[in-house]
């Protein structure tokens, strides 16, 4: 898998809401692991530059309720009205 | 309110101050200076400035930083024990580079000490009475017109330097009742300079009051030259008869005022006498020892046991001479134990010679 | 939907631990200045230790005060700038250990600033070391075998020593999942809309996860929240008070 992340931004598109994951914010908390109600998010296996193993998430299961926004601690997460 | 009037040390201090346009006062009660914090707690309701009786000399020193940083010309005043517990503000106020005028009317004596006059507390106020690298300039009034006088001036010169000034006076400045001219009142300006706490607007930097040195890598050498420039620029000093003294009394406070009058009887009697006063008892004003040539020996006035400013003297001539201290405890020091002992130095150095 | 974090605070990533309540608090408070439109406005104090960190967090001016010392520093800071929402922001060492002699003066004044107070149950920066809300039996570095309430005493409870005289607001909040989050929020907003208002003094005090002194996964942090610390320290709104002749 990928050794090292630098400061990329996964674009999940899904539904009517985006999320928005920076990586590179990402200190291996994983409160929002604990938090998504569908268990959208995971490890991803990939480490970002500041040491940390980061978290992934799911868009097919992804409901875009905001819990990991909220959760956070590091302002990883982001959600926007995707454009239709 | 140009005119002299008859006003108490303490008293004149404070209205003073809020014609330097001091807004903010935080105080607590103790001898000897309550005068100024029950002056303050219905005179700066009249200027609309913001008077609080803090439960503490400590929380009523953080009041001052706060309101320094907001930009007001901020005051608090203590005496002993209060003074003591400002310590740890004040050097959080040097620190931070936050201008504010702190003032110790001293007493007596370590621990609960006594109320009466006294200078105990040169050590602390002028070698930073609280931990870390700094100092703070300190004025020291010997009259009530100096009390209204230097307490402007410690405004200026804390908004100079950034940093917090002392004014020391004592049990005598404070509660002598002597004629004064007040400075004509101004307004100073909360918002004068940009550094003040306003707000951070979007896209600027915040204004951040903490340890400089966390953000200036220049730290050590802005410090350095920050102590240098009050050194070289703030000495203040009076010097009476010193031209062809022999023995130059050195005195501030209320002492001072007393060894006039030494000098003078002295004189009549034909004794060789002068007097060096300090104005600011930090920086110690080394360049009046240029004038000082003659001396043959130096004699510290002061109120207090251990002789605390000799140290300073001996370093200012450089030990050429001796320095003796003459201690007046728990009272004003008199005229005629200071001449005693004056004849008696003269004679020794009249035998050595 | 959008939910980002303001820039106030999103400009950087922060010195805070993983996992550390702080970065929630922060955040918090920004969206609530966002939404009072009053970013621009706030004028905060910090305490010593991991809370200092947030002087490099937010875009906020920003006095680090002495150890206790925030909240006499925001009242002169209020006094001398009274349109300015005026914050001080600190840990339950500040607030209940060194600086409780202020922070009850400031109750009994009702002074009108806003304190949020960072309740972790221990001292964080220093290592661990035990706090008057320490839970009894818990062992942190300075108690070893657990604290002892015989000898240091049960944890303090600001409602309780605050129930003797009114003040603007006093609430507790939690940081230990999305609704107590939510609902921190609005007690912080609360809080800010009072102390505009001019209602006194208005403190929040936020259960916040710490895992690095409490020696558990940052989940595990916040589930010892729910289950323990509430038990001591139960969430809600304490006093809601408006100043009479304001």
């Amino acid at each position: 898998m990928c050794a090292f992340s630098i400061s990329e931004r996964m674009v999940i598109a899904m539904r009517k809401t985006a999320v928005l994951v920076d990586t590179a914010r990402c200190k291996g908390c994983y409160y929002c692991i604990s938090a998504c109600p569908v268990d959208a998010i995971s490890l991803s296996g990939c480490t970002n530059a500041q040491g940390y193993e980061t978290v992934i998430v799911d868009a097919g299961k992804c409901v875009g309720c905001g819990s990991c926004y909220r959760v956070c601690p590091d302002y990883v997460f982001e959600l926007v009205e995707t454009a239709r | 309110m140009s005119n002299d009037i008859l006003m108490k040390g303490n008293e004149a201090l404070a209205e003073a101050a809020l014609a330097a346009g001091c807004r903010f006062y935080s105080g607590y009660p103790i001898t000897p200076q309550t005068e100024i914090l029950e002056y303050m707690s219905w005179r700066m309701d009249e200027v609309g400035g913001t008077f609080i009786q803090a439960e503490s000399e400590l929380s009523g020193i953080n009041m001052v930083m706060g309101a320094a940083a907001a930009g007001a010309r901020a005051l608090t005043t203590s005496s002993g024990p209060g003074f003591s517990l400002k310590q740890e503000g004040i050097s959080y106020l040097a620190a931070s580079e936050l201008p504010a005028v702190i003032v110790d009317v001293m007493r007596i004596g370590s621990g609960l000490g006594d109320i009466a006059v006294g200078q105990g507390d040169f050590w602390q106020l002028t070698r930073g009475g609280g931990h870390g690298d700094y100092r703070t300039l300190v004025l020291a009034p010997a009259s009530v017109q100096e009390n209204a006088d230097l307490i402007c001036e410690a405004f200026d010169l804390a908004e100079k330097y950034r940093h917090p000034v002392l004014v020391a006076s004592d049990a005598a400045i404070g509660q002598m009742i002597e004629p004064v001219r007040l400075p004509e009142p101004r307004k100073h300006d909360v918002d004068r300079y940009d550094w003040t706490m306003k707000g951070c607007q979007k896209g600027d930097e915040p204004r951040k009051f903490q340890n400089r040195y966390y953000t200036d890598p220049g730290y050590e050498g802005f410090l350095r030259n920050k102590y240098a420039q009050m050194e070289a620029e703030e000495q203040r000093f009076e010097l009476v008869e010193v031209e062809d003294a022999e023995l130059i009394l050195v005195a501030y406070g209320i002492s001072s005022r007393v060894c006039y009058e030494a000098v003078e009887i002295g004189r009549e009697r034909g004794m060789k006498i002068g007097l060096l006063r300090p104005i600011t008892l930090y920086p110690f004003p080394l360049k009046a020892f240029e004038k000082t040539k003659t001396a043959k020996a130096f004699l510290t006035v002061e109120m207090n046991i251990l002789g605390q400013m000799v140290d300073d003297v001996r370093l200012a001539c450089r030990d050429s001479v001796p320095v003796q201290h003459f201690g007046s405890i728990f009272s004003i020091p008199d005229t005629d134990d200071i001449l005693t002992e004056a004849e008696k130095i003269l004679e020794r150095q009249a035998k050595q010679s | 939907m959008i939910l980002r974090a303001p820039e106030t605070v999103s400009f950087t990533t922060s010195g805070f631990c993983p996992g550390c309540g702080h970065g929630l608090a922060v955040r918090l408070i920004a969206e609530v200045m966002e939404e009072m439109a009053l970013s621009e406005k706030l004028l905060a104090v910090l305490d010593v230790a991991c809370g200092s960190l947030a002087i490099d967090a937010w875009k906020f001016d920003t006095v680090m005060a002495a150890h206790g010392r925030p909240l006499p520093v925001a009242v002169g800071i209020k006094k001398t700038r009274p349109d300015h929402p005026v914050m001080a922001y600190i840990g339950d060492g500040a607030a209940y250990s060194i600086g409780m002699a202020e922070m009850m003066h400031c109750g009994i004044r009702n002074d009108n600033i806003v304190a949020v107070v960072i309740n972790n149950n221990v001292y964080g920066m220093t290592g661990g070391q035990c706090a008057p809300t320490t839970l009894p039996g818990q062992k942190t570095t300075s108690t070893p075998y657990g604290k002892d309430p015989d000898i240091s005493g049960m944890p303090f409870q600001v409602e309780a020593a605050f129930s003797g005289f009114k003040v603007g607001y006093l609430a507790r909040g939690g940081l230990f999942d999305v609704p107590t989050i939510n609902r921190s929020k609005m007690l912080l907003r609360t809080a800010f809309e009072k102390h505009m208002a001019g209602d006194g003094f208005c403190l929040v005090e936020l259960l916040s996860p710490c895992p690095t002194n409490l020696h558990l996964l940052p989940v595990a942090t916040m589930e010892r929240i729910r289950t323990e610390v509430t038990v001591y320290f139960p969430l809600g709104e304490f006093q809601n008070n408006t100043r009479e002749g304001k």
